[in-house]
């Protein structure tokens, strides 16, 4: 059955702290090549058939992601 | 007067919000947010909690419930709608009212009685207070930052959409304090802080928050 992957992260500009708390770890840790962190979410969809991209477009950026404080990204590639 | 007060899986103030509209002197209808019947109320409180378990977004899910569809299209009509916090995050998921309610800055789960600015006493749901009075009522919330873009938030404070401001520290890091926004006519109103949970003096900071559910009483009667 066909996948659909659906990334979305906070916009540059809405801060982040849960990315900052675990960069705070990072740092205790002693992981001092990272320098930020944003956290995200990442949809894994299963797809009947082929898939509608416009379809799937509108179901990312309507539903899964808040268009007002969120960018998304649709990968439909591996289908 | 009929104020419906609708419930969602997974809310938690809906039995204080009917308490508190029924102090006011109103009477409250119970609706539920599958169905499709909004039983000719005459304004609509959307109560605070944990709908859907606030997977995905807070408020995300119960956005898209049948009977918010309805509440959106009554409320471009005209018809008042007052969220609490939940509820907040509802209208702002379906579209009704600008910005979003996020993480708090600081991570916690913030819960204390909080002083609060009436900004606008001109809306449906704040006409009994004056503007720039200050009340105290119960915050609590792990996700009730306020956000939006610099652009969006300009142009909100220049059309006087902030209706409630946080005043003596800002619990979640909300941007420019913002504590509750109006939509464009004043009838759509939401705020994270709960002012269903101080009407009445044995179990509230104070009785400062029946003022939302008073106002509301006139705005429906002069409507």
């Amino acid at each position: 059955m066909p996948q659909v992957v659906v990334d979305v992260v906070l916009k540059p500009e809405i801060s982040d702290p849960q990315g900052q708390a675990v960069l705070g770890a990072l740092g205790r840790l002693g992981h001092t090549q990272v320098t930020g962190v944003r956290q995200g979410k990442h949809f894994v969809l299963d797809v009947e058939g082929t898939p509608d991209e416009a379809e799937l477009r509108q179901i990312a950026e309507t539903l899964l992601a808040n268009p007002v404080i969120e960018d998304v990204e649709l990968h439909l590639s591996g289908v | 007067m009929r104020i419906g007060v609708i419930t969602f899986p997974g809310s938690l103030d809906d039995v204080d919000a009917a308490r508190a509209v029924r102090l006011a002197g109103a009477e409250p209808v119970a609706l539920w947010h599958a169905e499709h019947d909004l039983k000719d109320v005459d304004a609509i409180v959307l109560p605070g909690g944990f709908s859907y378990g606030d997977y995905l977004r807070a408020g995300a899910i119960a956005a898209r419930a049948p009977m918010v569809q309805d509440v959106v299209d009554r409320a471009r009509k005209g018809m008042p709608v007052l969220g609490i916090c939940n509820g907040f995050q509802v209208l702002c998921e379906a579209g009704l009212l600008p910005g979003a309610l996020t993480r708090n800055s600081h991570l916690h789960f913030r819960n204390r009685d909080q002083r609060l600015r009436i900004e606008r006493a001109d809306t449906a749901w704040t006409s009994d207070y004056a503007t720039g009075q200050e009340i105290v009522v119960p915050v609590k919330n792990g996700e009730g930052r306020y956000v939006a873009s610099p652009a969006e938030l300009e142009r909100l404070e220049g059309e006087g959409r902030v209706a409630v401001r946080y005043v003596g520290g800002n619990p979640n890091g909300s941007l420019r304090d913002v504590a509750g926004v109006t939509g464009e006519d004043g009838r759509v109103v939401g705020l994270m802080p709960h002012p269903e949970h101080a009407v009445e003096d044995l179990t509230g900071p104070s009785t400062d928050g029946l003022g939302f559910f008073t106002s509301i009483l006139e705005a429906v009667v002069s409507a």
